[in-house]
């Protein structure tokens, strides 16, 4: 399953973090600031895939961004890469330009995993209801 | 400074975001969100405004950001309760963010939660089910339970998926609740909507790694799976769910684990996949990194699973073929499977062995440490030369952290498959001259013990450790090898004469300026300038001008600050001095040093001459171990003045002789070895055990006792410690034709394997001209149907004297 989800930038900063296994929030600041040294720090010719502690982190650059997910062992880490693209495909979808509006994209990323695991990946259906939300907020 | 006014209570949450961006320093962004969170937290104790939404999103965004933001905590109880949407939205993601269990707030949502999950509109009913999957507490799962059952079976396909995913956390919660859930669950496989089926799967697996017999159910469910993933795979493109040419990937990844898991150890259900994995295997795409995902589940499926063969092959072909991938990550993960599977289907990946040494070259750390631990797996006794070749080039140029493990994975290697000597010293000297600050301390004596082993390369290996000694004195692990050699075997560096290097003229003096300039060094550490100095003490019985040299040398570091090099300096200065007539025994050369237990250091391996001789307890001997030459041990009687019958040297068979000698030096030497004092003369315990044949996990070890002048007990030990069974083990013998010989009925015939019990046999001896004693044994047993013969001649006995008396 997916322990956590993270979007940092180039700096280090996160932008965007979402945990399905409780951390302590004292103990989120490192971990995070841990995770991404880890990734910041690799070169364009090292895998995704690194191993962390007890788990595996998987993560994929787009520009300036860092999408980085901590997953647990037995996880498909193929498969994690491609959900992480299809995320952003989504989210590409959606907005014009990622990041324009923060709790827009949790419910991106509530109505694709939940509780850590996958629910839907076909981006039609995903934006279905984010799509009706923005009419019935109009309304 | 601060140029902020007061924020109005609607500023939208883009705005504090840009702010915060702004901000230089830590100190002024935390400024800004102590501003922030004070205009919130006014916000929030106001009656309702319209903008209360944005705030706590506002404070969501500070909270990620790492500050606290527990007062949020009843603002989200009391939106999740509003009867706007916008509001429930907010409220509820921040109960995900902010809440959990512990929390006393939680509890007052549940209520909230409840009445949410039977909303008319489904978005309201999505919010709540998303949050209880998320932290719902036991409590809160026990009590919404029925009401998720009831939402699996009967409402759209939107509310279907998200109700499963919130029943598998129920499950997790509270176990007993799967019961609950196994009919929804078993029925929601027949959906076609893909969101639910990946749902119901995610469910089921969560079910059977709960509960063993809900698994035994399930596996009712494989033609059912089987059926929907021939659909994926076959059927045409799909818009909905294409990914890169591939139907819905990430189901099908779902369905091969959870195949896995109902296969395993299960023959029936891994029959009835057979077929489909090998479709999906063939059939997937392989140019994309979605179809490798697929293709790699269903390679980790069939390994995991009772498959035949011939699937088996095509797995592990497909692994290879990931290793020649030019996308890295599927090399890793290529090299992550084939680590798992090198023991069970090591045939297999033999042939893969080219790619996986290219490998080694990798740039990727990652990818080199997973190859090198392959590669080390993958050395056998065929291909030991060219591994090594590609193991020693990998090791000068590897990353500093695979180094230890790198060095240490060669020794074993090494030792246990060196076709030669020669190769073997070359091999470990060639790591301590690359690597030699990475290496293990026991290395060092393991060395030293492996060069006095082989006699016939005494000459090229201290030629060679003195040219690596002039080269470079910082590897300490190699300066001191290369000392204890020149020490040891110096009369063989100066006659210069050596017909496997070339001939080099080495004085007296290059030697002792070799030995001097470690000692010296800043660069040697207080155990290599020990080594050093004893090298060049016993020099002095080696050479024959340059003694006063010496003398002088050892004289100087009396004085030495180090207490242990002033200790040593002194003892040598006294043989000089008031123990000169002892000096050549004491520095004799020294016999071969056995090999008691894997790191055991056998004591001080510095040249402490006879102190260093092995005691008689016999353990399991190294099958390179050459025959000691009985010849070195018969100088240090001579030497010592001794009237012993000189030995017989046997033939060389698997037998270990020293016990013996031990034996021999102990009595003669007595009055020398009080000298030098604590060491134990080796007494003759009362049945000592020698270890008389060990071949293919069969030992077989033997006692004596004598029973009258010219009778004598024999006990053999046969014991087995291989893998498979032995059965109708039978031993005979054979002695000189004088000496009269019965054997008694042995404890039984069979040895079970790794040693769980053992076969004894006693043959009693009758010897009355008092003959050299010499018993041939034949070994007999059938192995997995095959029987085995095969002959040791023991020419010593444990407990006597060589000529048998």
């Amino acid at each position: 399953m997916i322990r956590f989800m993270l979007m940092v930038n180039r700096q280090g900063q996160t932008r965007l973090s979402r945990y399905y296994q409780p951390v302590e929030l004292s103990r989120r600041a490192q971990l995070e600031a841990d995770v991404v040294r880890c990734c910041l720090s690799r070169r364009k010719d090292q895998c995704s895939f690194v191993d962390y502690k007890d788990f595996k982190l998987v993560y994929r650059q787009y520009a300036a961004l860092y999408v980085v997910v901590g997953v647990t062992d037995n996880e498909n880490e193929l498969s994690v890469y491609e959900l992480l693209h299809n995320f952003v495909e989504v989210l590409d979808k959606y907005f014009s330009r990622i990041m324009f509006n923060l709790d827009r994209v949790h419910i991106i990323l509530d109505e694709m995993i939940q509780n850590g695991h996958v629910v839907e990946t076909n981006k039609s259906r995903v934006l279905a209801p984010l799509t009706a939300l923005d009419k019935m907020a109009d309304g | 400074m601060h140029t902020h006014t007061a924020m109005s209570p609607s500023v939208p949450l883009q705005e504090m975001i840009r702010a915060i961006r702004s901000a230089r320093t830590q100190c002024e962004e935390r400024g800004v969100i102590q501003r922030e969170c004070a205009a919130i937290r006014a916000q929030f104790r106001q009656a309702d405004n319209g903008g209360r939404s944005h705030n706590l999103a506002k404070l969501l965004y500070v909270h990620m950001l790492g500050y606290p933001a527990h007062f949020g905590q009843m603002e989200c109880v009391r939106m999740i309760a509003s009867p706007r949407y916008s509001e429930k939205r907010v409220g509820y993601l921040g109960a995900m963010m902010l809440l959990d269990e512990k929390q006393d707030a939680s509890l007052l949502i549940t209520n909230s939660i409840k009445n949410d999950l039977s909303h008319s509109n489904q978005y309201v009913q999505s919010l709540a089910l998303c949050t209880l999957a998320c932290m719902g507490s036991a409590e809160m799962c026990r009590d919404l339970a029925p009401e998720i059952d009831r939402l699996l079976r009967a409402s759209n396909s939107y509310i279907k998926k998200k109700a499963a995913l919130c029943a598998v956390h129920i499950v997790r919660k509270v176990h007993e609740l799967g019961e609950l859930f196994v009919p929804a669950a078993r029925s929601l496989l027949s959906e076609k909507n893909h969101g639910v089926l990946h749902g119901a799967v995610v469910l089921i697996i969560e079910l059977c790694e709960q509960n063993p017999e809900t698994l035994e159910r399930f596996r009712k469910t494989v033609p059912d799976l089987v059926q929907i993933m021939k659909g994926l795979v076959l059927s045409g493109y799909s818009p909905e769910h294409d990914v890169a040419g591939i139907s819905d990937p990430f189901l099908q990844v779902r369905i091969l684990r959870l195949l896995r898991i109902l296969g395993r150890n299960n023959e029936g259900a891994s029959d009835s996949m057979n077929d489909l994995l090998a479709q999906v295997a063939t059939n997937t795409d392989s140019t994309k990194t979605v179809g490798n995902a697929v293709l790699y589940e269903t390679v980790l499926t069939v390994l995991d699973i009772k498959s035949e063969s011939g699937l088996r092959v095509l797995a592990v072909n497909i692994l290879g073929r990931f290793l020649l991938n030019n996308d890295r990550n599927i090399r890793y993960i290529a090299m992550t499977s084939l680590q798992k599977i090198v023991g069970t289907d090591h045939n297999a990946v033999q042939r893969h062995r080219g790619t996986i040494v290219d490998c080694l070259k990798d740039q990727d750390a990652s990818v080199k440490r997973r190859a090198l631990e392959l590669s080390l797996a993958l050395v056998s006794a065929s291909n030991i030369r060219s591994m090594m070749k590609e193991l020693l080039l990998f090791l000068s140029s590897c990353p500093p952290e695979l180094r230890a493990h790198a060095a240490s994975g060669i020794f074993n290697a090494a030792e246990r498959y060196a076709p030669s000597q020669r190769w073997h010293i070359d091999t470990m000297l060639h790591v301590l001259i690359t690597a030699g600050g990475d290496v293990r301390d026991e290395t060092v004596p393991n060395l030293i013990q492996l060069i006095t082993n082989a006699s016939e390369l005494h000459c090229y290996t201290v030629h060679k450790l003195y040219r690596a000694l002039l080269l470079d004195i910082s590897q300490q692990s190699l300066v001191q090898v290369a000392c204890w050699c020149i020490g040891e075997y110096g009369d063989l560096l100066l006659k210069g004469d050596c017909q496997e290097t070339e001939p080099v003229q080495v004085t007296e003096d290059d030697a002792l300026d070799a030995l001097e300039t470690v000692l010296q060094s800043h660069m040697s550490s207080p155990a290599t300038r020990g080594f050093a100095l004893t090298a060049t003490m016993k020099l002095s019985t080696r050479i024959t001008d340059n003694v006063d040299r010496i003398r002088s040398i050892v004289s100087i570091y009396g004085s030495c600050i180090d207490v242990e090099l002033q200790q040593r300096a002194v003892e040598y200065n006294a043989l000089f001095r008031k123990y000169d007539h002892m000096r050549a025994a004491v520095l004799e050369r020294m016999p071969v040093i056995e090999k008691n237990s894997p790191g055991h250091t056998n004591g001080e391996s510095t040249g402490e001459a006879v102190k260093d001789v092995p005691t008689a307890k016999m353990k399991q001997g190294e099958p390179l171990l050459l025959q000691q030459p009985a010849n070195q041990v018969c100088d240090l009687l001579d030497l010592l003045g001794g009237s012993e019958e000189t030995l017989q040297p046997g033939p060389a068979v698997d037998c270990l002789v020293s016990g013996l000698s031990v034996h021999a030096a102990g009595t003669a030497g007595g009055d020398l070895l009080d000298l030098l004092g604590g060491f134990e003369p080796a007494e003759l315990s009362p049945a000592p055990q020698v270890l008389a044949y060990d071949k293919g996990g069969v030992t077989l070890t033997l006692s004596c006792e004598k029973q009258s002048d010219t009778g004598l007990t024999v006990t053999l030990t046969a014991s087995n410690s291989s893998d498979s069974d032995l059965s109708s083990f039978t031993l005979q013998a054979a002695v000189p034709k004088s000496v009269q010989l019965h054997m008694k009925a042995p404890s039984g015939d069979s040895l079970p394997a790794r040693g769980t019990a053992k076969v004894t046999q006693m043959v009693v001896l009758n010897n009355p001209n008092k003959v050299n004693l010499k018993m041939r044994v034949r070994v007999s047993y059938t192995r997995q149907g095959s029987p085995f013969q095969d002959t040791v001649q023991i020419d010593s006995f444990p407990g006597l004297d060589a000529a048998g008396q």
